[in-house]
């Protein structure tokens, strides 16, 4: 059921000219990034060898690209949840879900599940760049699977709390705007509490970071899974809160 | 066992009492007529019936099984029309009808039939392939009946199955509800009582919320000592009323 409704997802999104303008837009951004990165590399590549311990290709042209994709699922994701629920419920199709047999649950599951599956598709996008690499020497097989699943992680906490904003209103806008604004606030939530030590461990920023430099920690993978989960159950709950008197 | 039983459902906004004390039975093969004046309660008491508004008090039973205890198992015998029509448009009519089924736990052997079936009931399969967007009115409303009767349910609940149509659409679409009546069971919530006649054998008249009459229509008649539906609807529904 769960894969049900994922698979809708994708067909409404994939069936509208949105989904189509996000993956070439990206892709036009990102490989101009990532050209500018290469150029970059190449050009201090003399300067680099003459270093004891040098930075290698993916640590100058990978880690730089997959930040940068992190940044832009920042903003995309919340632009591509705002429709999850919120449409739906100003189209007034959320009763074809909730007069079938499927539980709230098994809705957000399906409704998260499509959304991340984009998003993992935009990730590829980056991650194809960065195998590219491979043609030119050997690449930090290492550093870019930390990368790479940082950067699913993070697209799942974005997914799910752009979720649940979309689950508040029926407004789309206004769940996308919602949506942006918290996640850019708990991005640089570690730039405005420096002073404060235990809320830097909720800054996503902290934690991705972590991962872009290639640092795999239980810690991290905790949070993440955790964000993605808790709010999750708050998109269950708000869509529950609907049917209550 | 009765196909759809309501038992004391209340629903109230607030102080605001939408639904108070509705009792409901209909058995297999029975068409239900839920009459009414607008702000009536006819559409809160459907989405309670199908779960898609829980009731502040009372009970709803699908096929013997209790909605709120067991909603997943109670929505498998329940085929739903919103007043509105659920509808993708950016998907085609087939594909929804797919998504539809599937959704109402059709299994994988069964669901070309399935929706070749829902297909050839509604009169939906020369737009098969058009998106839903690009349909005309009357074919949305048909396809929102498709989608309620594509998985066979027990129960069909039809939210003004004929708004919005023209006489010839609200002709094709009462002789379908005749048809269905035969095989399912139904609640249908209407404006127009020459329709309830035609096609209901039980009534239910709300009025702000309560329930002024129900029973069988000869009972209706005999009782009120009127043979016209309209006019006991008039007097049923100015009691009370302080406007």
């Amino acid at each position: 059921m769960i894969a049900t409704i994922a698979a809708k997802e994708l067909k409404i999104l994939f069936g509208s000219p949105l989904a189509w303008t996000i993956l070439g837009v990206l892709q036009l951004v990102l490989a101009w990034l990532f050209l500018s990165q290469v150029d970059a590399f190449l050009n201090l590549q003399a300067q680099l060898v003459q270093f004891a311990n040098p930075p290698g290709v993916t640590e100058v042209v990978a880690a730089p690209l997959f930040n940068a994709t992190a940044m832009i699922l920042m903003v995309v994701t919340p632009i591509l949840a705002m429709r999850m629920i919120a449409e739906e419920r100003r189209n007034h199709t959320l009763p074809l879900l909730l007069s079938a047999p499927v539980s709230l649950s098994a809705i957000v599951a399906g409704k998260f599940l499509g959304l991340w599956t984009f998003l993992c598709l935009i990730a590829a996008l980056t991650i194809a760049m960065a195998f590219s690499l491979r043609v030119g020497g050997p690449i930090d097989s290492g550093l870019l699977l930390a990368n790479i699943l940082g950067l699913m992680l993070l697209a799942a906490c974005f997914s799910a709390l752009g979720l649940y904003f979309s689950s508040l209103t029926a407004q789309p806008a206004l769940a996308a705007i919602g949506g942006i604004g918290a996640s850019l606030g708990l991005w640089l939530l570690d730039i405005f509490v420096q002073d404060i030590a235990p809320l830097h461990g909720l800054s996503l920023l902290q934690h991705f970071t972590r991962c872009n430099r290639g640092l795999l920690d239980t810690a991290d993978f905790a949070y993440f899974l955790l964000f993605t989960a808790g709010f999750l159950v708050l998109a269950v709950l708000r869509l529950d809160q609907d049917r209550m008197p | 066992m009765p196909a759809l039983r309501a038992r004391n459902l209340s629903r109230f906004y607030g102080n605001h009492r939408a639904v108070e004390g509705l009792n409901l039975d209909l058995h297999p093969g029975e068409v239900l007529g839920l009459l009414g004046p607008n702000g009536a309660g006819k559409s809160t008491t459907m989405q309670m019936l199908t779960g898609n508004l829980a009731p502040s008090t009372g009970s709803v039973e699908i096929c013997g099984v209790d909605l709120i205890e067991n909603p997943v198992g109670a929505k498998t015998h329940l085929g739903y029309l919103p007043e509105i029509p659920p509808l993708y448009r950016e998907l085609t009519v087939s594909e929804y009808l797919y998504l539809a089924a599937r959704l109402h736990r059709v299994p994988k052997s069964s669901l070309d039939a399935a929706v070749k079936q829902a297909l050839l009931h509604c009169g939906l399969e020369e737009v098969a392939k058009r998106l839903v967007g690009n349909l005309s009115k009357g074919y949305q409303q048909r396809l929102g009946i498709a989608q309620a009767i594509v998985h066979t349910p027990s129960v069909i609940i039809l939210d003004e199955p004929t708004a919005g149509l023209d006489p010839l659409q609200i002709r094709d679409i009462r002789t379908l509800i005749e048809e269905l009546g035969h095989t399912h069971s139904i609640v249908l919530s209407t404006h127009i009582l020459a329709e309830a006649e035609a096609l209901c054998s039980q009534l239910l008249i709300l009025h702000q919320g309560r329930a002024v009459f129900s029973g069988s229509m000869e009972a209706l008649c005999s009782e009120r000592e009127s043979s016209s539906l309209e006019e006991i609807f008039v007097r049923l529904t100015r009691q009370e009323n302080p406007a």
